[in-house]
């Protein structure tokens, strides 16, 4: 469904063909997978068949006599790093920890737990190369439960752990490792005089298994390890000023030392800001004297990489008879995987963060269990939340027998509501798109026939601002050349260049962006927390501002006037006497007035409003298999200023896929020895085209008064709402309440069993 | 390993050789040996479809073909879709559609839907659904792949009539 073109502006709201479209659909974009070096090796991974083990031995001799081996790491030829904790952008991380996931030093922690690498003169070489390095395990028993990791005689993986409190939880009693890394408490008024006033409560456990973003390019890493020192990463990476700050700390050289050349991107969703390849290659590299390249295998990118964590949560609600909230409990606990570090913190923010609750308590455990070292994924932590909150609201909208839009709209958060962690909410539009929802076509056509049912759920992230910036040059034809360094995962560079083309007043395609490497564009923090539209954004917007600045003063000395009587609009500058040029005339002149006309940008402090969304799902049930059809569903979503509408549409339409995903088929499904026994796409089994239907969308604008088009970050939260509303419209087409994910065919079949 | 073999075909409309092992895929040889880095590896098990040509006509998963048994074959790959400089109906079709957004999966699907469209000049949606479920995108939520596919099929019968 598309939106009317926004008449306030020029390019925003428009939908010009992306700059980098032609090279897409060719095949000539160049991925990392696709770098090829003169002299290039070819690396492997050994990797840990056991979820948890200590190390004994690790012998390469036989490896290493190999023809066609040059090269063999292993984690004695990591720095060590001791305690130490670097902040990386989006998140800090200790580096003891980090490098340990590179290669693993003394124990392994989850099965596919690299351990040692080999360059050789082709792949093949190199595997069988793997194959003969001989490792020496002590098996330790894993530890695959969230619950069961937080017993107090759970087997512990880190010695170096305890637990750290954060918000009002109280200061940990022993000082003994733990496999509990942190524990969060976050309380808003008086959780007791509030349930006291509820007419009805619902409490219910949930339990959610672990997923993965999926992303179809697997990681990937070629580095050259220069003869003077410096060394040269080219990889897919969501963030290369990450990547070079990970790269660097890990080896211990100057950040100055690594230049990271970003490659296209296929696909992230949060997974690929984490660094496994760029370290292990530049050894490999100055080991061997030549570049060597490394690509992950798709078992390795499930076993080994960074998916989102399992759950296991228990929620509970209270309101009145007439629909009002007025006190919520959460208790959270995530798998953090292998080392400390799952998105625990924003589930506990995001568990309550739709309403407007007087009263609320919520409690989060970070546990550390024998699976992979989780990472961020598309509103990291709100999706299991919201899959919690958004199923019990539909349990007590049934109870009191309301409508579920109306209950949201109801008791819907707004600005200068609090929520339960703290921070109190700028303009925002979470009502918007429930009306938006009640008032579709969708929600309004009644559904019809046997084991069909419609189910609403809203979602809610905070999206984030972080440090960007830009350049600009103008070329004496009269486009601009657009340099930033924020890589591009799903089309943000067209994004960025259309904000610069509507400050300057020229179109999009006379834009010309490059997402530069380390060593030419300025500094941008991670593609993530949807904010490179947002925050680039900004620096593309002021780059342009300056670029106008310049131009003034250009044009006072043509004019021979002051610059105060000369202003820049509508894509010129007017000067004393209804004097005008336009921006591409003053770029012919450029040469004749002094030269090159660069403009830059940076933005910062910013942080962004907040975004919300809610979705309308109808399926209907098999009730002998168990398997859910999506037979219709609809995403509203406020996006602030859509500034490319079909981009917008393509996250919203993205992000609710991959919900379904989560709500249906995927899961790590590990056996008893902790071997994901599903590390195949068949086995773990993405969304199809076959699967889905068509996504409607409906483009909500709320502009956010912190970005000076109104843009709000659209990419995270359209993954939130789907398990819960898919979940709400299972129990309206077959009356079971479904509390674990996924609610693939099986649990759900044994449910209706259950209930017959 | 020793014993390479020379194997000769038709690539994208040109007569091409390679020497190469019998353990190696038609994927690895596309990649590694002709520079033909369009054709993408997602798995290498045949479950994403990144890596999709049409090999006599017939769309394959090109990491469980090996490069040995092209021995002769006519091979079209994402490199041979555009008419010289002009892009084809399905390519357009992608960027006017915005159909892609990380492009990773883009070759295999343009490249599927050009076997589906030579099969099947007119395809309703579920046609289409069926025929590229072996496709798989994580970006898109694939309804704007669906209506690029069916704005290809349309441009291509206007182009026909």
């Amino acid at each position: 469904m598309a939106t009317a073109e926004n008449p306030k502006y020029k390019v925003i709201g428009t939908r010009p063909v992306r700059h980098d479209g032609a090279d897409k659909v060719t095949g000539r974009a160049k991925y990392g997978a696709d770098i090829k070096l003169s002299g290039m090796l070819y690396a492997a991974t050994l990797r840990s068949p056991h979820a948890h083990a200590k190390i004994k031995s690790i012998d390469t001799s036989k490896a290493e006599a190999l023809p066609g081996v040059r090269a063999i790491v292993t984690s004695a030829d990591l720095p060590a790093q001791g305690d130490r904790i670097v902040e990386l952008g989006e998140g800090a991380a200790n580096m003891r920890h980090l490098t340990a996931n590179v290669l693993a030093r003394e124990k392994v922690l989850y099965k596919g737990h690299a351990i040692a690498a080999v360059a050789a003169d082709n792949i093949h070489i190199a595997e069988e190369a793997i194959k003969l390095i001989e490792v020496v395990y002590e098996l330790l028993p894993p530890v695959m439960d969230v619950r069961k990791a937080m017993a107090a005689d759970a087997p512990i993986l880190n010695d170096d752990i305890r637990t750290a409190s954060v918000g009002s939880a109280p200061a940990a009693k022993d000082s003994k490792p733990t496999n509990i890394a942190k524990h969060f408490l976050f309380e808003k008024g008086d959780i007791a005089a509030g349930f006291a006033k509820a007419d009805v409560i619902v409490e219910r456990e949930f339990d959610t298994a672990m997923v993965h973003q999926g992303y179809i390019e697997p990681h990937n890493a070629t580095a050259l390890w220069n003869t003077d020192g410096k060394i040269t990463v080219w990889m897919s990476t969501q963030g290369s000023f990450s990547a070079r700050q990970q790269t660097a700390e890990l080896l211990k050289v100057p950040i100055s030392s690594v230049k990271v050349i970003p490659t296209e991107i296929g696909g992230g969703f949060g997974g690929k800001i984490s660094v496994y390849f760029p370290p292990v290659a530049a050894l490999l590299s100055k080991k061997s004297g030549r570049p060597v390249k490394l690509v992950m295998s798709r078992a390795s990118v499930f076993e080994a990489t960074g998916p989102t964590p399992g759950s296991h949560m228990k929620v509970k609600l209270g309101a009145t008879k007439d629909g009002q909230l007025v006190a919520g409990e959460a208790w959270i606990a995530f798998e953090a995987g292998a080392y400390t570090g799952s998105p625990i913190g924003p589930a506990c923010m995001c568990v309550f963060a739709c309403y407007d609750l007087p009263n609320g308590r919520v409690e989060g455990f970070d546990v550390c269990v024998n699976k992979p070292r989780t990472n961020a994924y598309r509103a990291p932590g709100s999706t299991h939340v919201a899959f919690a909150t958004e199923t019990l609201v539909d349990e007590i909208c049934e109870k009191i027998g309301m409508d579920a839009a109306d209950f949201r709209i109801k008791n819907a958060a707004k600005e200068g509501v609090r929520r339960v962690d703290g921070p109190v909410y700028a303009r925002i539009g979470m009502v918007e798109t429930v009306e938006a929802i009640k008032n579709s076509d969708h929600y309004k056509t009644p559904l019809e026939g046997k084991y069909r049912g419609r189910g609403i759920a809203s979602g809610f992230w905070f999206n984030c601002g972080l440090k960007s910036s830009a350049s600009a040059t103008v070329n004496p034809d009269g486009t601009v050349s657009l340099l930033e360094g924020s890589t591009d995962i799903g089309g943000s560079r067209v994004g960025i260049a259309m904000q610069l083309a509507e400050t300057l007043g020229i179109t999009a395609e006379e834009v010309i962006p490059t997402v530069g490497d380390t060593d030419s564009a300025g500094y941008c923090d991670v593609t993530g927390g949807s904010r490179v539209t947002f925050a680039t954004g900004i620096a593309a917007i002021e780059a342009a501002k300056d670029i106008q600045r310049q131009l003034v003063e250009r044009a006072a000395m043509i004019w021979e006037v002051d610059v105060a009587q000369i202003s820049y609009r509508d894509g010129g500058v007017h000067g004393p006497d209804g004097k005008f040029l336009s921006f591409k005339e003053m770029a012919g002149k450029l040469h004749a007035t002094g030269g090159a006309v660069i403009g830059r940008g940076t933005s910062s402090a910013a942080t962004q409003g907040g975004a919300f969304g809610t979705h309308c799902v109808d399926v209907e049930v098999d009730p002998e298999l168990g398997k859910v059809q999506i037979l219709r569903y609809t995403a509203a979503q406020d996006c602030g200023t859509a500034i490319h509408p079909s981009y917008v549409e393509g996250q919203i339409q993205g992000g609710a896929v991959q919900g379904i995903g989560w709500a249906l088929n995927e899961e790590y499904w590990y056996d008893e020895r902790g071997e994901m026994r599903n590390a195949t796409y068949l086995d773990y089994r993405i969304p199809t085209c076959y699967d889905v239907p068509m996504i409607d969308t409906i483009i909500v604008e709320v502009p956010d008064p912190q970005h000076p088009y109104g843009v709000r970050g659209v990419g995270e939260v359209p993954i939130c709402p789907p398990p819960a509303a898919i979940a709400n419209a299972i129990y309206a087409a077959v009356g079971v309440r479904m509390h674990d994910l996924p609610m693939s065919p099986p649990r759900l079949s044994a449910e209706i069993l259950k209930k017959k | 390993m020793s014993g390479k073999r020379v194997v000769t075909l038709t690539v994208n409309g040109d007569r091409v050789e390679f020497l190469c092992e019998a353990r190696q895929t038609l994927l690895e040889v596309l990649r590694n040996n002709l520079d033909l880095t369009g054709t993408k590896e997602g798995c290498s098990n045949g479950n994403c479809g990144a890596c999709t040509v049409i090999m006599d006509g017939r769309p394959v998963v090109s990491c469980l073909v090996l490069a040995v048994e092209a021995e002769g074959s006519e091979l079209r790959t994402i490199e041979g879709v555009a008419r010289g400089s002009h892009l084809d109906e399905v390519q357009s079709a992608f960027l006017e559609g915005a159909a892609l957004q990380c492009g990773i999966c883009t070759p295999g699907f343009i490249v599927q839907t050009e076997a589906l469209l030579e099969e099947n000049p007119n395809p309703t949606e579920d046609d289409i659904r069926f025929y590229l479920a072996g496709n798989l995108c994580r970006c898109t939520g694939y309804d704007k792949i669906v209506r690029a596919v069916q704005a290809a099929a349309e441009a291509r019968q206007v182009a026909a009539n």
